[in-house]
């Protein structure tokens, strides 16, 4: 068998040649450099014109002082926050019932849970606009009330998601340690406390920070149940957005990337330290 | 019996939120879609399939074409530019893999509306492109004014923008590159697990680097090449904020005019139709995927 490393390049290293290269890196400047000439000129310092004129922070100091963008970052943390805890708890019960139990139509069961996954998110945006309407869902609550809505939306959406993540996570759990606890004499609780849950831990930090980021991000569905007195953060910079294109939406939105990036990043760091076993 | 309480007190909260929070609404707008609009807000599910029918209207019928070529191009042309990524990462070394992976997710993780609206700072008339296109223009006619040409106005009198946006291409544009990491990963994936041997063998064989690509990679990375045509044309196909801030008024796809229906137009049993058209559109795309998927595994479980 001859071996590949000892040629000056093997016609499978195709990460050397010059061609695909050149592809490659047309690629990330193509998926890249919108972004960052978004974020970099969230820092100049010029209104109407796209010469860089010097960098400033002022265009932030302007969105932290724009008060509807501030009321709908904090609703959107507000529904972030609710969304998570809820969705952290169901989507782990979820994982846990559909791994451990072998019950008839289980293959049912794990693609009806999978489903807010797959359908379109118009639809789901629809539907949740058609419900809530329907059942007379009361829109004048006192504030965060008001935004009960849109909180059980998001959490319909990501706890499957948390499902898939602690499910991944409970392929590696070794069942002889919760046999073995079971022999010796532990009640169910103390054996889900003390033995699945110290296991689950990184997948549950891990769900939890992407049910954060994926209600934090959520447009469209957002959009169909939220109203007037209910904006959230990505709802505000559409309608900014629809307006005109202002170095105070870039900084907005830098805002929003930076946090985005910050939670998914130590979700996936989390995930990996935790199934070493499966890289990537 | 033990078992069977702590399964139910695991299985019942989950399942419950997901009737009552997500089969209900879905089953509502299902039941709206054979129902008949009497008066402003009142709603009556008959049972008529007249909302159906009137999506085989040609104005609408249209839109369907047209989000179908919509999203069957962005497929395609993200088919065209992953696959040469997909292959440099699955043959790229152990320490440059997991960066060039992440640098094609990395923008996943960015808010779709931001990516979008980036795009159209970007190309706007006003926008870093024309900026730019404005820019070499000036210094091309200074460079013939300089060669005694500049009275012959070779370039035009002044420079004219290029309208990029607001427009069936720039929705295109737009969906390729919400879409194309959609399309990296399955390939990777595929390209990843595929036995090397046979392109060793096929470049051994004397079949040059194309050949070996289109009769030998190719055909090994099918399973891959279905998954990431359904999973970028699936989300394409149902794109609301893309055709929304980045297309004319001609560019408008299936997302668009549920939109309409339920907020401005306000009829909702035609928008729950069309919403449900999707949704079958949907399940049986899933549905192909996972024959392609069980095909697969029939065929790779034979010993080789």
């Amino acid at each position: 068998m001859k071996k590949l490393g000892q040629r000056a390049k093997s016609p499978l290293e195709y990460g050397r040649s010059a061609w695909l290269r050149l592809m490659l890196l047309a690629t990330f400047v193509f998926l890249y450099a919108p972004i960052i000439t978004l974020v970099a000129y969230s820092f100049n310092d010029s209104r109407r014109n796209i010469v860089w004129r010097g960098f400033t922070l002022k265009y932030y100091e302007k969105a932290w002082n724009n008060e509807g963008l501030i009321e709908a970052f904090v609703n959107s943390l507000t529904i972030a926050f609710a969304c998570t805890l809820v969705a952290t708890v169901i989507g782990t019960m979820a994982a846990i019932a559909l791994w451990r139990f072998p019950f008839p139509f289980r293959r049912a069961a794990d693609a009806t849970f999978a489903l807010p996954i797959v359908i379109p998110e118009i639809c789901m945006g629809v539907a949740m606009l058609a419900f809530f309407s329907r059942i007379g869902w009361p829109t004048d609550l006192i504030w965060p009330f008001n935004l009960g809505a849109i909180t059980i939306a998001h959490i319909s959406f990501s706890f499957p998601f948390v499902a898939v993540v602690v499910r991944a996570r409970l392929a590696s759990f070794n069942r002889e340690l919760d046999e073995a606890a079971h022999d010796l004499g532990a009640s169910p609780w103390q054996r889900f406390q003390d033995i699945l849950l110290p296991h689950l831990r990184p997948a549950l930090i891990a769900g939890a920070l992407l049910a954060f980021t994926l209600s934090l991000d959520d447009f469209v569905i957002t959009f169909f149940t939220s109203g007037p007195n209910t904006v959230t953060f990505p709802v505000k910079v559409y309608s900014m957005v629809r307006f005109s294109v202002t170095p105070e939406v870039n900084a907005a939105s830098t805002l929003l990337i930076v946090i985005t990036l910050v939670l998914t990043s130590i979700a996936l760091w989390l995930q990996n330290r935790g199934n070493e076993r499966h890289p990537g | 019996m033990h078992r069977s309480t702590s399964f139910w007190t695991f299985f019942l909260p989950p399942s419950l939120w997901l009737a009552l929070f997500f089969l209900a609404p879905l089953a509502l707008v299902f039941g709206f879609s054979f129902a008949e609009k009497r008066g402003l807000i009142d709603i009556v599910i008959t049972g008529t399939l007249d909302n159906y029918l009137r999506a085989l209207d040609p104005l609408y019928l249209r839109i369907f074409v047209k989000s179908f070529w919509f999203a069957g191009l962005t497929t395609l042309i993200c088919l065209i530019m992953a696959f040469p990524i997909a292959l440099i990462i699955a043959f790229s070394s152990a320490k440059w893999k997991p960066i060039l992976l992440l640098l094609v997710i990395l923008p996943f993780w960015t808010n779709l509306l931001i990516r979008t609206y980036a795009l159209i700072a970007v190309l706007r008339t006003r926008g870093y492109v024309n900026f730019s296109a404005e820019w070499l223009w000036e210094k091309a006619n200074a460079g013939l004014n300089l060669l005694g040409l500049g009275d012959y106005q070779l370039l035009g009198e002044r420079f004219v923008p290029f309208e990029l946006l607001y427009n069936n291409t720039a929705v295109v544009f737009g969906l390729v590159y919400v879409h194309l990491p959609f399309m990296v990963l399955p390939l990777y994936a595929a390209l990843d697990r595929m036995d090397r041997s046979y392109i060793e063998a096929s470049l051994d064989l004397g079949a040059g680097q194309l050949r070996t690509f289109f009769s030998v990679v190719m055909p090994l990375a099918l399973p891959g090449i279905i998954s990431g045509i359904i999973i970028t044309f699936i989300p394409a196909l149902g794109s609301f904020l893309t055709p929304d801030l980045l297309g004319g008024t001609d560019s408008q796809m299936i997302a668009n005019v549920i939109e309409r229906q339920f907020k401005s137009a306000n009829d909702w049993p035609f928008g729950a139709a069309l919403s449900f058209i999707l949704m079958y559109i949907t399940f049986f795309a899933l549905a192909v995927r996972a024959l392609a998927d069980k095909g697969n595994r029939g065929s790779g479980s034979t010993p080789a």
